[in-house]
């Protein structure tokens, strides 16, 4: 197991490689679904502001 | 059976489509990652000159491809956007953008932490390193510009321009390792030579590769539902598919 993780040395390089790797893939999912939650969210505060002004009518 | 292929062209019933799509790609991607990832490090042998440190190629190679894919692909979408003035057609490219630049710093990155240990420095100014950072500095600029201009039409009118002079750069990337004596090795597979890898090696590759497409489709998929509901917010049929959701949260 120590010996799969030391990479023959090369840890830094390859789990370096890797990690960030992973990091930036996770980043982008985070955001999108951050991005979509923020439009509905807006949509949805829309939606309400004009079922007021139709209750008016 | 025919399909109404422009039916698809219009970003109301483009939405719930990209929707049912995304799955399958989705899930796929993940498979293909987990079996890339276990050839990669499990079956692959060492590589008697580079030792383990060569591990990197299974991710530094897909996120190279991708980025000049991507990049080629974003500016397809950009042509068809202002021949046709598709509003779909645009949304496509600006979803890509994100994604092709997140794989351009990743091919640079693994590929500064390959380079260290096999050619004792992170970053060298050839031809190959040079022009995929250039292919960077294109998708920032691409993004940068449409941020810039309110009008969403006006935006990806300019940026499409971008998306399509920088395509250029993209033959000059894949070929510089060949019209240039660069640091950066030759193609690991290419169409008038065998591969020069070992099978397991190369097949770890091609795996992680078709993951990072999967990944790529779903991805962009996703975003461009985001940019349909931004850009078309005051439309008639956004407003239901509000006054819908509202009604089944409660």
């Amino acid at each position: 197991m120590a010996e799969f993780f030391n990479m023959g040395g090369r840890a830094f390089f390859v789990w370096g490689s890797y990690g960030v790797f992973a990091l930036f893939i996770a980043a982008e999912l985070i955001l999108l679904a951050r991005r979509r939650r923020t439009i509905w969210r807006r949509l949805s505060r829309i939606s309400r502001i004009n079922d007021g002004v139709n209750d008016e009518t | 059976m025919k399909i109404n292929w422009f039916k698809y062209a219009s970003p109301a019933s483009f939405y719930p489509l990209a929707d049912k799509m995304i799955p399958w790609f989705a899930i796929p991607a993940a498979i293909f990652a987990v079996i890339g990832l276990y050839l990669g490090f499990f079956v692959a042998p060492t590589d008697y000159q580079q030792g383990e440190a060569y591990r990197i190629i299974f991710i530094h190679v897909p996120a190279a491809w991708m980025s000049m894919v991507i990049y080629l692909v974003m500016a397809f979408w950009a042509i068809i956007g202002l021949v046709w003035n598709s509003r779909l057609s645009s949304m496509m490219a600006t979803a890509l953008a994100p994604t092709g630049a997140i794989f351009c710093f990743l091919a640079l990155w693994t590929g500064a932490l390959w380079g260290k240990p096999i050619w004792g420095a992170y970053w060298v100014w050839d031809a190959r390193l040079t022009s995929q950072l250039i292919l960077l500095f294109l998708y920032l600029g691409y993004i940068a510009l449409q941020a810039a201009i309110e009008d969403p039409r006006r935006a990806a009118r300019a940026s499409g321009l971008l998306a399509i002079v920088g395509a250029f750069n993209v033959p000059i990337i894949y070929f510089s390792v060949k019209w240039w004596n660069t640091l950066h090795q030759g193609a690991s597979i290419s169409a008038d030579k065998a591969p020069t890898m070992a099978n397991t090696m190369l097949l770890a590759m091609l795996v992680m590769a078709i993951a990072a497409w999967l990944y790529t489709i779903a991805v962009a998929l996703k975003r461009v539902r985001c940019e349909i509901l931004e850009r078309e917010r005051h439309t008639s049929w956004v407003a239901e598919l509000a006054a819908k959701a509202k009604q089944t949260n409660g």
